[in-house]
């Protein structure tokens, strides 16, 4: 049976993220033949709708309210759930994201389904849907399977392959809903992210931990990342040392990612790390400690001194592109 | 202040990971508190010291998870309680569980649950979210400060590495980023005292839940290992020929610039 897909749009800093292309593809896949519908919430976002529809979506339905400005449960599992009472989708995909991650469970639980979160492959169509996930840290993967009558799923950023962008045309309608009763205020929020390249979303990623050794360490590492279109990311170690801010830090507590190169440097390769980075496509190291954990993952490696290391592969880039 | 901590007995990933008959191998293996639980639990007993009140730990889980709740005690939380389902319930999903926390606190009238903001083993995060929804009360995930005054609550979350200040009041369900603080070690008379802390064991019947109420939504089929990757290769020869080599191998043979 082909089934009805509400997905999730995300925007950024005025765009829409990538992994609400990446939804709408796997939504494709689970609608076996089915409607796409991308959902879009905030104050004023009917703009992006025309977007949507060329990577892919049959229609976008948008929710503007002043209280959707900034993301709070209540508003947004409101809003989420007017437009599921108006649609009946049989099946919901959303970003694993800040917002995902935190509206997902409540809508889940209102509609009395299963979620399979942080998905990052799907095998099978329509309702032969199988999902796949990491479990343990990343050290092991689950097929799992919904039993009930929604798949509810999140996905892992940079995973799916969006669709081709094309022109088409679709319908984007708006939806008008009352947003009441608020219990969350947010007073401010502490921008620390870096300008430019979204890690979460960086197709090259340089990271460095405590082997960089300071703040000023990280400059070879940014101009590699400069170079490459990249940007640049840290362990934990790195950051609790100073050399960097948290927003850069990748892991189990920081942002999961998956480049198609990621190269840890000065990096000893703890689990925690790991469980944010292991699905990169290719991974290289640079660590002057060859039993370092961090060659068990890695594809290519090179012992050596990163300091010396780092600036020799911009040179070498440099003469190849 | 009546304060609640959802605790989960996990794996401890830093370990070693066998797979054998499509089950983790559980024999011989290490387990822990997991770790985003720790820090739940120091802020509980921060909270309870400032203000006053009492701290207890829930788990759902089997007879081994006393050893956990036992160090939870340690630690200077005063009860503990075992949702024991081993008899009733063969598969478990984050909706069962999420289910049978909310029936246990339901009745309780928690001014405070604190909960991890992912289990490092099945890592989906949902099940704060859903127990603050089945209980109707407001939930805030990743937080790295928490104030309290009056019924007035301040916050700070981490949303993927920004920082968002918020402002929302009790009843609360929080769940604990790493940031938060530094979990303390049990002490000698912490362990102490622990053994004659209560710990109350339950199983679903003791909460009149229905076995059929609490069928899992999901199904796991399969777990597998990652497929296997050529084993990686680690470069030779002085330093820039080992550079120029790798650039070569990224452009040529991984075809990833
Ligand atoms: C609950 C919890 C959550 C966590 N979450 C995360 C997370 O999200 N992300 C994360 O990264 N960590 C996380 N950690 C921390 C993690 O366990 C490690 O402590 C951390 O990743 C170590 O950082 P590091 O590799 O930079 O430092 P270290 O382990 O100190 O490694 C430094 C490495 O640099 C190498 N080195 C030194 N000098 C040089 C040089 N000149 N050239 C080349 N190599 C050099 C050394 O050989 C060493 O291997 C978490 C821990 C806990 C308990
Ligand atoms: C007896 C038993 C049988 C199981 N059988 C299956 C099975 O057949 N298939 C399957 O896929 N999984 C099974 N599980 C695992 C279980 O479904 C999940 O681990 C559980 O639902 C929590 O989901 P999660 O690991 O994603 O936690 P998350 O949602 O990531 O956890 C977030 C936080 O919720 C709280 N929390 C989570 N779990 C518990 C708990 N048990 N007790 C108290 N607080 C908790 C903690 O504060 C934790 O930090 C079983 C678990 C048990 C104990």
């Amino acid at each position: 049976m082909s089934k009805k897909v509400l997905v999730l749009g995300e925007t950024r800093e005025g765009s829409l993220r990538n992994v609400s292309f990446e939804a709408i593809a796997a939504a494709k896949k689970i609608s076996g033949g089915g409607e796409v519908v991308s959902v879009l919430l905030g104050d004023s976002v009917a703009d992006f709708g025309a977007e949507l529809i060329n990577y892919g979506a049959d229609r976008v339905i948008t929710v503007e309210h002043p209280h959707l400005k900034s993301y709070t449960s209540d508003g947004y599992s409101q809003a989420m759930m007017a437009v599921i009472d108006q649609e009946q989708p049989q099946a919901l995909v959303f970003g694993h994201t800040a917002v995902g991650k935190d509206l997902s469970p409540k809508i889940a639980s209102k509609l009395q389904t299963g979620l399979i979160s942080d998905v990052t492959d799907i095998e099978g169509e329509g309702d032969d849907a199988v999902y796949i996930r990491p479990i343990y840290s990343g050290k092991a993967f689950e097929k799992v399977k919904n039993k009930g009558d929604i798949d509810f799923i999140t996905i892992r950023p940079n995973n799916i392959a969006p669709l081709e962008k094309q022109e088409r045309s679709g319908d984007v309608s708006s939806l008008s809903v009352d947003i009441t009763n608020l219990r969350t205020i947010i007073q401010n929020v502490v921008r620390k992210s870096a300008e430019g390249v979204d890690l979460s979303e960086a197709k090259v990623v340089i990271a460095g931990g405590r082997g960089v050794k300071s703040a000023e360490g990280f400059a070879p590492l940014q101009e590699l990342a400069d170079l490459l279109g990249g940007a640049v990311g840290a362990s934990r170690g790195a950051c609790d040392a100073d050399y960097v801010d948290y927003s850069l830090q990748i892991g189990q507590t920081g942002k999961v990612v998956t480049p198609d190169l990621y190269i840890a440097a000065g990096i000893s390769g703890a689990i925690q790390h790991l469980a944010g980075m292991s699905n990169s496509k290719v991974i290289v190291a640079i660590n002057k400690d060859p039993e370092a954990n961090i060659f068990k993952v890695a594809d290519y490696g090179i012992v050596g001194d990163l300091f010396e290391v780092i600036p020799m592969l911009t040179e070498e880039f440099k003469k190849v592109m | 202040m009546n304060i609640y901590v959802l605790v989960k007995r996990t794996f401890d990933t830093e370990e070693k990971l066998v797979i054998s008959g499509g089950k983790i191998q559980e024999d011989g293996a290490e387990f822990i508190i997991n770790p985003y639980d720790e820090y739940a639990i120091e802020e509980a007993i921060k909270v309870r010291d400032e203000h006053g009140g009492e701290v207890t730990v829930i788990t759902i889980g089997g007879e081994d998870a006393e050893k956990q709740l036992r160090t939870a005690l340690a630690m200077g939380a005063d009860k503990a309680v075992l949702i024991n389902t081993e008899d009733d319930v063969e598969e478990l999903d984050q909706f069962t569980s999420a289910y049978i926390l909310a029936e246990y606190l339901k009745d309780k009238e928690a001014d405070l649950i604190l909960a991890g903001n992912v289990a490092i083993d099945g890592g989906s995060g949902q099940v704060g979210p859903r127990v603050a929804d089945l209980l109707d009360i407001n939930y805030v995930t990743t937080i790295t400060s928490l104030t309290i005054e009056g019924e007035k609550v301040t916050i700070v979350r981490d949303i993927e590495g920004d920082a968002e200040e918020l402002e929302t009041s009790l009843p609360l369900l929080v769940t604990a980023q790493q940031g938060l603080n530094e979990p303390r070690y049990p002490s000698l008379p912490g362990i102490m005292k622990a053994k004659k802390k209560p710990l109350e064991e339950l199983e679903l019947d003791d909460l009149d839940i229905d076995e059929d109420d609490v069928e899992a939504k999901t199904e796991t089929i399969e777990i597998f290992m990652p497929p296997a990757k050529a084993a990686g290769r680690v470069l030779e020869g002085d330093i820039s020929a080992q550079v120029t080599e790798l650039v070569g191998l990224l452009k040529n043979e991984a075809k990833v610039i």
